[in-house]
Parts: structure tokens; C-alpha cells; sequence
């Protein structure tokens, strides 16, 4: 059998889950419901010092039923596929909707948004690679790293990960879709010594295809030189500075954005950037936007976690705030449109500045170039922002010595009002993708 | 006593007709010449979890969860597969798959022998059941009631109320056939203030392997409404923290966060083994000072963190980390224990039948010292009281942690003033313990609220610890 018809076959499968999943629950006395069911299965290996140290083959279903009795709902999941934990579920799901309160608000997204073409994303490129594969492909990687200096003394390894499964959502407009995805890839974190003190750092690729991804060799050699630049970190003194957070972690406040901007935080007054629609948040040069249907794209999606249309959306142009990020509960909440964004955002973007990371380096001058962050230290509400870091202390545009145990702090309000540059060194290994972000000035708390 | 094993057999193997004697049979296909150690583990959980939001109930949900793991073990290497299906095909094709991890070899032999844990920690019961759905609303219900009594200023409150109940069961080749049944309830209250423009946050709960009465008895829920009021209403005041180092003063209870991220992770046996911890071949050596005393320990009564016995059937148990400033002893799972040729500590711990176990923290908890709580504020001349966190992190390689305070105070003059905006703390953990000045003689556990995270697996744990005074620590905050 292909793996083209057995993919399909087993997406009729779920799709008829999904069915009887509806069915059940109208049979069951429910006015309307919505479910969704995956199953993917994979691989995952882990080597250290060149031998294996785990395989792990993983299977994992789940299935969910969102019931409306009127504008009552109840929720349940299962993980469990057999016909009569289904009727359990269902059976759950109208329980807790007998005890939960008639919300205005509630009830499924609009029928008329609903995706009436589920396009090929080209997110489905099974790996057929077997575990002694996936072991051998593990210690080149982890050997690449180990060989790289004798600094290098000690690792956690490499590891290789690849998973395909499969995503059906349907409800009770009639609205049915899904589609299979993969995603693969291949990780190396290794410990270096000096004088006493041990660093640790590591490299990934993600993606797809398991063409796409890098070399393994590449990801070794990148995770031992991330960890030997890391030795001999110090602190620093108490101090204003400017700060670039590195490609790789500036993402984070990315999600800040996002979360600030999505309906369940504006609704529950639980932003920093409420009532903010249309106003200037981001210096005039800065623009963001959203684009759900990329092929291949790591968070690429035609419909949302509602059935609901994807489409391309300005998010910040100009620096000025476009959109909120909504789902049809908290649309109607605050009196909009749902954007398509029920479970999250599908591929964000911040459009490239025309320097690289050196380029920054050299406009900020002398600041801190941040490669790691640590801790929770975000406050949504108000936008208070303060968490451990780790990086490099830079001046006159070059890298003078590795930095460790200090804090970053300011607010997001007023950070995101003084990113200065993006770089063009866009990292692409996530649904967010941003090059390094030139922040003017934060406080550093060390020594 | 004997409740748990018989229960987690009616749960979990009766259903699929499993006997004894099919698990003997699994085990022994299992168990190869080159395989040193295989364990199965069942389990069966139900989660409900019901949500009050601007004054009505929007939505409950309700999970059920089950499958088996099977795990063989051939020296440093494990191979790992599970199912969701309970029936004896899918668990010897989940066995097959593990094993794989050595290949060829010869019969073993395994008689499983059922054991049953000393202790009872906790009543066997299903917390789900302990309270009817309209008395569970009737909770929600008055405490958004309450916190809204406590002031005009309170715009939105968010109550959550949660129970798990999990049954469990491993099988394991070393004769291990022992279960669990594991209740857990959680409530948590969260509000946002308003006033004069300015929005805050306060956020309080707890939780225990209990019934739901646990949060009626001593009006412990009706507590948590009006905690996260009188958090929120500080923060309305508070004004820029200060950056840089300082004397701290960490609070009794939660701010125990502290020996979690900056002692208990670099002390769980799967780092030392490796070496990749920051406390890696110290023991016997001085990290702390003098009078600090760390342990983790599983075996308090009906605590969030508390086991019977640990996901490989161990019973959990008292280990000292620390004792008098001496680092003593590393938390083990059976697995790093063989390797590093001591016992398990009853640390060996998943999320579920879908994750691999690994050494994880139980209670860990400073004991109490000498020391009045007032004369160590009345001690500092200027510096932080940090008294309610959020969460905390660590790089156990370069043993630097992190924890955010959510509710903190200037010290000026030795006593407590203005409050003061949410920071980071940042620390080197083998260092830190060793600036502790004064213990307060005034231990506290945290309301059983904490959640570990550690290769993407989430267990519940708790923590705990007297008022500390920790001479020099950073804190991040902006006012430099």
C-alpha cells in the first residue's frame, strides 16, 4: 500500500470519528458541537558519547467535544478511540453543559467563515528512517560537537526526533477538515570546562522534510562553538544599556505581542496594550504581519481551531496596530469579527532591517547582546518585564566577553516603542520568524 | 491499606481481562540476556476542571486519559514504547518494540509479587466524586462573590477548581507489582484591580491529595479570593523595583521556589550521573552555611508533592540534600541509582504512561533555624522582602537560577515599607545557600500549588522554607 492511500485511508478514518463524535452528541441532545481528533506516531532518539541511550517510539491520539446545549457548552477529551469511551466522552461533555451558565458569548464561529478550500500546505513528508538510522545520524552530530576543541569535556547529546500524524476538526455547521503534517529534527547540547566552571549550549534544526533540515554536522559543530564562546561568562555591574536580543531567542517578545493582542487577555483586561487598536505601539519602521498559508511553513494552517478561514493579515503596519488576534468567543466579547486565530496565530513575521547581526552590533556600539533568557518575569497586565539572561557584553560594535547572571528589565510598552533595528538575520526554525530586534535601552541588574 | 493495589487491579487490568500471569508473561518476553531491567506501568486518569469567568460558569471539562508504558533497560541504554489500548496484544507489541534497544538473547524469568506501600499518605479515594457538580459551582460562585466583597476596585475574577484522579500500576522485573491511587484537587482565584487607569493582578490557590472539602475546611478557598485581592491591591501601589545586588529577605512558604531551582535540580541523580551538574562529585563539600538543612521529602501526609510510592514502585521517602551546609545526598530513580551503584530515593517520577521516569523532586523544604522572622527584617539595613513568586528556572550546567518575585517590599532601616513592582532574582545555586545569614524558626509549606517542568514533563511538587535572609543576591529590577 502507498503511504499516499494508507494517509488517506486513515484520514477517513478519523474524519468518520469526527462524525460520529457530531452525531453522538446531537443524538445526545446537544444543539450544535464541534470535535476534533489526531493521531501521529513517531520516533525519537537520544545518543550520548556515542552510544544510544534512549529510543522512544511514540503513539499518541487524543479526540475533544466541545457540546452547546442553547449558549451552555461543555467540554471533554479522551485519549481512548474505542466506540463506547466516545459515547463516554460525548456523555461528559453534556454533563458538564447541564452546569455551566447560558453565555451571550458562546456558541460556534460564524457559519459563513468557515474554509470552504482546505489547500495542500505541503506539511506532510513522512521520514523513513529507521531507529539504527536515526542512531548513527545522532553520533556524527554529537561527535561533530565533541571534536570541535577539548574545551568541549562533557555532553547531553544529540538527539533525532521525527513525527507525522494527522488533524481532523469538524462541527455541526457541516464544516469537515484536516489534513496530515510532519515534523522533524535533529538537536546537539554539549558542556564545555574552563577553569573550573562548566557552560552549556546546543544547536537545532526543525523542519518538515527531513531534507530541509541541516547537516548534522552543522548543527554539532554550531552547538560546540554556541558552548565554547559561552566560558569564562562573567558578571556585570548594575547599569542602563542598550540591548539586541539574538535572533534565536527574540521571538519571545514576539509572543509577549501576541498574547498582549489576543482576545482572552483584551477581554479580561489582562493586556497592557487594551484599547491600543490603531494606535502607534512600534517605532514607524517596524511591520508585522501574519501569513497562515505558506507552504511548508512550521505553523502554516488553512482554517483555524474553529473551522474558521485563514488569511494573510497586516498585524503592526507602520508601527500602528492593525488587528487583534481573535477567536469567535472572544469576537463577540468584545464586539468584533473573529480574525481566524481560535488556538493561536499560524506563521508571524517581523519584516527584515537591512543589517545583520554584525550591522546591529556595530549601531548599538557598546550595549548587550542577548543569547539566552531565563524565567518568567512577564507581567501581561502591565507590561513590567524583568528576567535572567545571558550573553555578551559588547563595545565599539565588537564582542568583548561572555556575560552571565544578570537580569534585563523595562517594560514591554516601552520596549516595543524603542526597537530601533531588525536584523536580516531571520531565524526560520519557528512559526515565528524575526530577525535580531535592537532594543534602545534596559536595565541591567548584576554585581 | 491494601485498597490501592486492589483497586488499581479493578481499574486497570480487570477491564482487558489481564491477569498476573499475562504480565508475567510480557515481562518475560521482555526480559532478554541483555536487558538488566524492564517495568511496566498502567494507569487510568480522570481530570475535571470547571472555570468561572465575569460571574458565570463558562465552561468545565472533563479528560480521560489511559494506556501502559513499557520500558527495557539495557545499561546506560532504555527503550521506550506505550499504547493507549490496555490489552494484553498491544502490550506485548509495546514490549517487543522497547526491547529492541538489545536485540537477541535468552528466556528470563520474572515472578511478580504484589506489594503493598507501608504508608497510606492519602485516602484512596476519587476526589471527583467528593463534591456534587452544583456544590462545586456553589464554591466558584462564592468566591468570585468574595472577592468582589473584598473591594470596588476588583474588574475581573477568574476562579478555577480542578481534580485529578489517577490509578496506577507498575510491574517491574525486580518482582515489583504495586499501584496507587492518586487524588488531587486545585483551586485558584485570580482577579485584576483598576484604579485610577492603572491595572494590577493578584493571583492565590492551593491544592492537596484530598476531597474538595479540603477547601471548605478552615474556609480555605474563601482565603484564596481574598489573597488575591490583597496581592492585586498592593501592586496598585507599588513602585519600581530596585536593581542590583542586595540583602533579601525571602518570606516563609513559596519563596521556598528558591531550593527548588537553585539546589533540588542540580541534585537529581540523571545530571550527576552525566557529570552535567553544577553539583556534580561535590558531595560531602560545603555549599550552604552553617545550620542549612535541605531535604525532599514525599511522605507528608495528603501534600500536593506527596507519593505512596514513586512511578517505579518505590516507596517515596525523607532524603536529605543538604545537611548543615554539607551537600549529602542526590535524588535517584531506580535506573541511575543501578548506575551510579546506590538505592533509589523514591524520586522516580512521570508524567504519565507516555513519558520515560526520571529522577524529579517530591517536597523539598528547608528545616526551621533559630531565628524570629521580625529581628531578621529588623537585621536589614536596605534591601528586598520578597514574599509570593511566580515561577523560576535553572541552568543546572552553570548552576545560574532564576525565580520572579510577585509580591515584594523595600527594607529600609530594618523594617518592611513600600511595596515594590514584580523582578527576577538571579543566582549561582552553589553559592547562593552559602550567603544565608539568619533562618527563621518559622517553617511553612506553600498551599500546594507548585508544578515542575524538566524535559517537557509536568509533575506536582511542593516546596517550603523559613523566612531566609540571603546576604547578596541580584535582583532585576529597573530602578538602578
Amino acid at each position: 500500500m502507498s503511504e499516499q492511500y494508507q494517509i488517506s485511508a486513515r484520514q477517513a478514518q478519523l474524519e468518520q470519528m469526527v462524525n460520529d463524535l457530531l452525531n453522538e452528541a446531537r443524538q445526545q441532545g446537544a444543539s450544535a458541537a464541534e470535535a476534533a481528533v489526531s493521531s501521529d506516531s513517531g520516533l525519537a532518539i537520544n545518543v550520548r558519547k556515542g552510544e544510544v541511550e534512549t529510543i522512544e517510539h511514540t503513539r499518541d491520539q487524543g479526540l475533544g467535544i466541545t457540546v452547546y446545549f442553547g449558549q451552555r457548552k461543555g467540554t471533554a477529551s479522551t485519549s481512548d478511540f474505542k466506540p463506547e469511551a466516545i459515547r463516554d466522552t460525548v456523555r461528559a461533555a453534556c454533563n458538564i453543559a447541564r452546569f455551566t451558565n447560558d453565555d451571550p458569548c458562546s456558541g460556534l464561529a460564524d457559519a459563513d467563515r468557515m474554509a470552504t478550500d482546505i489547500p495542500d500546505l505541503d506539511l506532510y513528508h513522512p521520514w523513513d528512517i529507521t531507529p539504527e538510522t536515526a542512531i548513527e545520524l545522532g553520533k556524527r552530530c554529537e561527535s561533530a560537537a565533541l571534536e570541535l576543541d577539548p574545551r568541549i569535556s562533557n555532553t547531553e547529546g544529540a538527539s533525532v526526533n521525527s513525527h507525522s500524524g494527522l488533524h481532523v476538526y469538524g462541527n455541526s455547521h457541516g464544516f469537515i477538515g484536516g489534513y496530515p503534517s510532519s515534523r522533524h529534527s535533529l538537536s546537539c547540547s554539549v558542556i564545555g570546562q574552563q577553569n573550573g566552571s562548566m557552560q552549556r549550549d546546543y544547536w537545532y534544526t526543525v523542519s518538515r522534510d527531513a531534507k530541509d533540515l541541516e547537516s548534522e554536522f552543522d548543527v554539532g559543530r554550531k552547538a560546540g562553538e554556541r558552548t565554547l564562546a559561552r566560558l569564562g561568562a562573567r558578571k556585570l555591574s548594575t547599569r542602563q544599556a542598550p540591548v539586541i536580543f539574538r535572533a534565536d531567542i527574540a521571538g519571545s517578545l514576539l509572543r509577549s505581542l501576541i498574547s498582549a493582542i489576543s482576545g482572552s487577555s483584551l477581554y479580561r483586561k489582562a493586556s497592557f496594550l487594551l484599547d491600543h487598536l490603531g494606535e502607534p505601539i512600534f517605532p514607524a519602521h517596524i511591520q508585522i504581519q501574519e501569513q497562515p498559508r505558506i507552504p511548508g511553513g512550521l505553523g502554516s494552517a488553512s482554517f483555524d481551531s474553529e473551522g474558521v478561514a485563514t488569511y494573510d493579515k497586516s498585524i503592526i503596519q507602520d508601527g500602528v496596530l492593525q488587528t487583534y488576534l481573535l477567536g469567535s468567543y472572544s469576537a463577540r466579547k468584545l464586539g468584533l469579527q473573529s480574525t481566524a486565530n481560535a488556538g493561536g496565530v499560524h506563521n508571524l513575521s517581523i519584516t527584515p532591517g537591512e543589517q545583520d547581526l554584525d550591522g546591529l552590533l556595530r549601531e548599538m556600539g557598546t550595549g548587550l547582546l542577548v543569547t539566552e533568557m531565563m524565567g518568567h518575569g512577564v507581567n501581561m497586565v502591565t507590561g513590567d518585564y524583568s528576567r535572567g539572561a545571558a550573553g555578551f557584553w559588547v563595545e565599539q560594535g565588537e564582542i568583548q566577553f561572555p556575560v552571565e547572571e544578570i537580569t534585563i528589565a523595562g517594560n514591554l510598552k516601552q520596549m516595543f516603542s524603542q526597537l530601533l533595528a531588525v536584523g536580516n538575520d531571520e531565524e526560520r526554525r519557528s512559526s515565528i520568524r524575526t530577525g535580531s530586534l535592537l532594543i534602545e535601552q534596559m536595565t541591567i541588574a548584576g554585581e | 491499606m491494601s485498597d490501592a493495589i486492589q483497586i488499581a487491579h479493578n481499574t486497570l487490568l480487570a477491564p482487558a481481562s489481564l491477569s498476573d500471569s499475562d504480565l508475567d508473561r510480557v515481562m518475560d518476553q521482555l526480559l532478554t540476556s541483555q536487558i538488566d531491567a524492564a517495568d511496566i506501568y498502567f494507569q487510568a486518569s480522570r481530570l475535571e476542571s470547571w472555570v468561572l469567568e465575569d460571574g458565570i460558569i463558562r465552561d468545565g471539562n472533563y479528560n480521560i486519559e489511559q494506556g501502559v508504558g513499557v520500558r527495557a533497560i539495557s545499561g546506560e541504554k532504555t527503550g521506550f514504547a506505550y499504547t493507549d489500548e490496555i490489552a494484553l496484544p498491544s502490550l506485548m507489541e509495546a514490549g517487543r518494540t522497547a526491547r529492541a534497544i538489545a536485540r537477541a538473547g535468552s528466556q528470563g524469568q520474572t515472578r511478580l509479587s504484589r506489594t503493598t506501600p507501608q504508608r497510606q499518605l492519602y485516602a484512596p479515594l476519587n476526589p471527583l466524586e467528593t463534591m456534587t457538580e452544583d456544590e462545586k459551582i456553589g464554591l466558584l460562585r462564592k468566591l468570585d462573590a468574595e472577592a468582589r466583597r473584598q473591594d470596588p476596585r476588583v474588574q475581573q475574577v477568574i476562579a478555577s477548581l480542578v481534580a485529578a484522579h489517577d490509578v496506577v500500576m507498575v510491574a517491574a522485573s525486580d518482582g515489583t507489582l504495586c499501584g496507587d491511587v492518586r487524588p488531587l484537587v486545585r483551586c485558584n482565584v485570580h482577579v485584576i484591580v483598576e484604579a485610577d487607569g492603572r491595572r494590577e493582578q493578584g493571583s492565590s490557590g492551593g491544592g492537596a491529595r484530598e476531597s474538595f472539602q479540603f477547601f471548605v475546611d478552615e474556609e480555605r478557598a474563601l482565603g484564596y479570593a481574598r489573597e488575591a485581592v490583597r496581592q492585586a491591591l498592593v501592586n496598585l501601589e507599588a513602585e519600581d523595583a530596585p536593581a542590583g545586588g542586595m540583602t533579601v529577605v525571602l518570606g516563609a512558604g513559596w519563596p521556598g521556589i528558591l531550593l527548588h531551582e537553585a539546589i533540588g535540580h542540580g541534585l537529581e541523580g540523571d545530571f550527576n550521573r552525566k557529570g552535567t551538574s553544577a553539583f556534580s562529585g561535590r558531595i560531602g563539600e560545603k555549599v550552604a552555611a552553617d545550620g542549612c538543612t535541605v531535604v525532599d521529602d514525599g511522605t507528608l501526609p495528603g501534600r500536593r508533592g506527596s507519593l505512596n510510592m514513586d512511578d517505579e514502585g518505590t516507596p517515596s521517602q525523607c532524603t536529605v540534600l543538604i545537611e548543615n551546609g554539607r551537600l549529602k545526598g542526590y535524588m535517584q530513580d531506580k535506573h541511575n541509582a543501578h548506575l551510579m551503584g546506590v538505592n533509589s530515593t523514591g524520586n522516580g517520577r512521570r508524567e504519565s504512561y507516555a513519558h520515560l521516569p526520571m529522577p524529579r523532586m517530591t517536597n523539598t523544604y528547608m528545616l526551621p533555624g533559630q531565628h524570629d522572622p521580625g529581628e531578621i527584617i529588623a537585621s536589614v539595613k536596605q534591601g528586598l522582602y520578597a514574599v509570593n513568586f511566580g515561577g523560576g528556572q535553572v541552568d543546572i550546567t552553570s548552576g545560574k537560577f532564576v525565580f520572579s518575585a510577585s509580591e515584594a517590599y523595600l527594607i529600609e532601616n530594618g523594617k518592611v515599607t513600600r511595596p515594590v513592582r514584580g523582578a527576577t532574582l538571579i543566582g549561582s545555586g552553589p553559592e547562593v545557600l552559602t550567603r544565608v545569614s539568619m533562618i527563621g524558626n518559622d517553617l511553612e509549606l506553600d498551599a500546594g500549588v507548585g508544578t515542575c517542568g524538566k524535559d517537557g514533563q509536568s509533575v506536582p511538587v511542593g516546596v517550603g522554607q523559613p523566612t531566609l535572609k540571603i546576604d547578596n543576591l541580584t535582583v532585576g529590577g529597573t530602578s538602578a
